[in-house]
């Protein structure tokens, strides 16, 4: 296409000297799509990661469990992660489950799992009174249904389902411990009764049995009276003697966690009462915050690498190109024409960058998307977009046209007379 | 009043030892609107360096260069690229197109920096300079010949009133280059444009009814360009 004003002729300058240079300028392009969709990754998966993890705890406000680390216990009993710091005594349960402030509150026991995924002891109340997510509860699929608290039925997550295979009316024998390598099958048999909904949250990969069932689990010990107590079948466990993991709390008014607080956590020395789930959330991602510092700082680095590879593909193009700036100058081409070719060529380059950045990050997210659901369940929302989305293109641009103005100054300089003209 | 006229003009460069060594030194020359004259000079006799001179760039030390009745040795530098790009075309020995341009392009391009958007018109030189087919030819693609002819259509591609010619056939053979001759002498015509015309080349200069040794109007010793 023959240009039609100024503005077009230095468009065709640009574009065929990005053809000319194809190789350079796609090195160039790359490094800089990859820097860009790596800063724009990094700051999104961030967000997004926050806020699936804040989202997955929005139905629980506290929870309630041994002495020891907030993030410990919300990280247990919430995102089924990390160890149990301990067990609490059963009266305990009862007490916060009696308090007219407390909305929910629903016993978890954990200490088996079954070929690597977690096995929890609870109650129904686990499915019919707390939401996984705000307006959303554990529901079985179609076809099954929640355990009978008096049987050895399990109620399995669906990544569970997906990823073993077990379906309603599969028999299995949990196994001792979180582990699967060398962990030791009790002897109970449990039937699987219902495979859950997917809901995207942790809850996925949990097999969910009656609490009963792990207080009478062959070999375990109960101590919630202080003194060791081993269940014996068809004999009723005293209540004193039992123990749980932690207990999962919904309050009726936000003041309950305000004086649960200052009592269990203040003036009480036996427990633990993680209130509000969301601080714990906020805790584990300020422990987390200096890697997401580094990551974004290496971002920026590499974006800066990227901006050096366009001022030395542009650079390395100049001697070669100095003739043609002489010529356009000899045309009638101003200096600073010359020198805007330059400039609009690396920002060129730069946008180029910025564009496949949008797509690198994409692909960055969704693979982190995909590793931070199968360790944790979690599901990141990879169709919420960050301010990073637009302000890391905007960086890369500019670096980019930073990055041509030293090759623009020297095509700025070129001497007319000294290049074209032979000895005569 | 000449389309141009060149008084005390003086260009001087810095020699290796640090001296400075003339290379112009013409106290007076002009060429009326229209006319064609040939400037016969001698390898460093300063050919290039005229042309340069007249054309706006290379700037003299002193003297007035009137070039359509503006002396640009006066203008600023961008001042003097727009009265190039609006009053001259110029034909280089090397041709010097742009490589990665096509044909129309080279010309096309040439064009825009005197503020003429006319694409029918670039098509319409390098038809008449018998180009009509290889209009989006790579300079590559071309043989010397068709070089030439491009650097022709595009030096009248701004309507110039002067057209400089350095050594034009210098990188032709002789038929090549007497047909460019003769098709650079038409073309001019034909536009009314003053054609100047430096060579060495006795054969080229017999074709021009005006013929002039560069000897005789510059007064600096030969030899001196750098």
């Amino acid at each position: 296409m023959i240009p039609r004003s100024l503005a077009g002729g230095l468009f065709l300058i640009v574009r065929r000297s990005l053809a000319q240079h194809a190789l350079s300028t796609a090195v160039a392009a790359l490094a800089s799509a990859l820097a860009c969709g790596l800063v724009i990754a990094v700051f999104a998966v961030r967000q997004q990661a926050h806020d699936a993890f804040a989202g997955s705890a929005s139905g629980v406000d506290a929870v309630l469990g041994a002495r020891g680390s907030h993030l410990q216990l919300v990280l247990n009993a919430v995102y089924h992660l990390d160890t149990s710091p301990g067990n609490i005594p059963w009266s305990l349960y009862e007490q916060v489950r009696a308090d007219p402030q407390v909305d929910v509150a629903v016993p978890y026991a954990v200490g088996d799992s079954w070929r690597g995924w977690r096995v929890v002891g609870t109650t129904p109340e686990r499915f019919t009174r707390l939401e996984e997510r705000k307006g959303r509860r554990l529901a079985p699929a179609p076809g099954g249904r929640v355990f009978d608290p008096a049987l050895r039925e399990a109620v399995i997550g669906s990544a569970v389902a997906d990823s073993t295979g077990l379906r309603v009316g599969a028999e299995f024998h949990p196994e001792h411990g979180l582990s699967h390598e060398g962990a030791e099958e009790h002897e109970e048999e449990y039937v699987v009764v219902g495979v859950l909904e997917p809901t995207n949250t942790p809850a996925d990969r949990v097999i969910w049995i009656p609490i009963e069932g792990v207080f009478r689990m062959g070999g375990h010990v109960l101590r919630g009276a202080g003194t060791e107590f081993r269940p014996k079948p068809g004999e009723p466990i005293p209540d004193e003697a039992k123990e749980v993991s932690a207990v999962l709390l919904k309050f009726r008014v936000p003041m309950a966690g305000m004086r649960l607080d200052q009592a269990i956590n203040r003036q009480g020395k036996d427990a633990t009462l993680a209130w509000p789930v969301s601080r714990s959330v906020a805790e584990l991602f300020d422990k987390l915050g200096w890697m997401d510092r580094v990551l974004a700082l290496v971002a920026w680095l590499v974006m800066l690498v990227a901006a050096g590879s366009i001022l030395a593909a542009l650079s390395n193009a100049m001697n070669e190109r100095r003739r043609d700036f002489a010529i356009l100058r000899a045309l009638g081409a101003k200096r600073r024409v010359v020198f805007a070719a330059i400039l609009l060529e690396s920002t060129a380059i730069g946008a180029l960058g910025a564009a496949g950045g949008w797509l690198v990050a994409f692909a960055l997210a969704a693979g982190a998307a995909a590793v931070v659901r199968a360790q944790t369940g979690v599901v990141l929302d990879a169709a919420q977009v960050h301010a990073a989305a637009a302000f890391a293109p905007a960086a890369m641009v500019a670096l980019a046209a930073l990055a041509g103005v030293l090759p623009a100054v020297r095509a700025y300089r070129t001497p007319v007379a000294d290049t074209l003209a032979p000895v005569s | 009043m000449p389309l141009l006229q060149l008084r005390n003009v003086v260009k001087s460069y810095a020699a290796p030892d640090g001296a400075t060594a003339p290379v112009l030194d013409v106290a007076s020359f002009s060429l009326e609107a229209g006319e064609h004259v040939a400037l016969r000079g001698a390898s460093g006799s300063g050919k290039t360096t005229l042309l340069n001179v007249i054309a706006g760039i290379v700037v003299p030390d002193a003297g007035e260069v009137v070039v359509d009745g503006t002396d640009v040795a006066r203008l600023s530098e961008p001042a003097r690229d727009a009265h190039r790009a609006r009053t001259t075309g110029y034909v280089f020995q090397a041709f010097n197109l742009l490589q990665g341009f096509t044909a129309l392009e080279n010309v096309a391009l040439g064009m825009l920096f005197g503020g003429i958007a006319d694409p029918a018109r670039a098509r319409g030189l390098l038809e008449r300079v018998g180009l009509g087919d290889r209009m989006s030819y790579f300079p590559r693609q071309l043989s010397l010949g068709q070089q030439q002819r491009v650097a022709v259509a595009r030096a009248l591609a701004n309507r110039p009133k002067l057209v400089l010619a350095d050594e034009p056939t210098g990188s032709l053979d002789a038929a090549s280059g007497a047909q460019a001759l003769a098709l650079i002498r038409e073309v001019c015509r034909e536009a009314g444009a003053a054609l100047l015309l430096v060579s060495h080349d006795a054969e080229v200069l017999g074709a021009f009814e005006k013929r002039l040794e560069l000897a005789a109007i510059n007064r600096a010793p030969a030899g001196a360009t750098p």
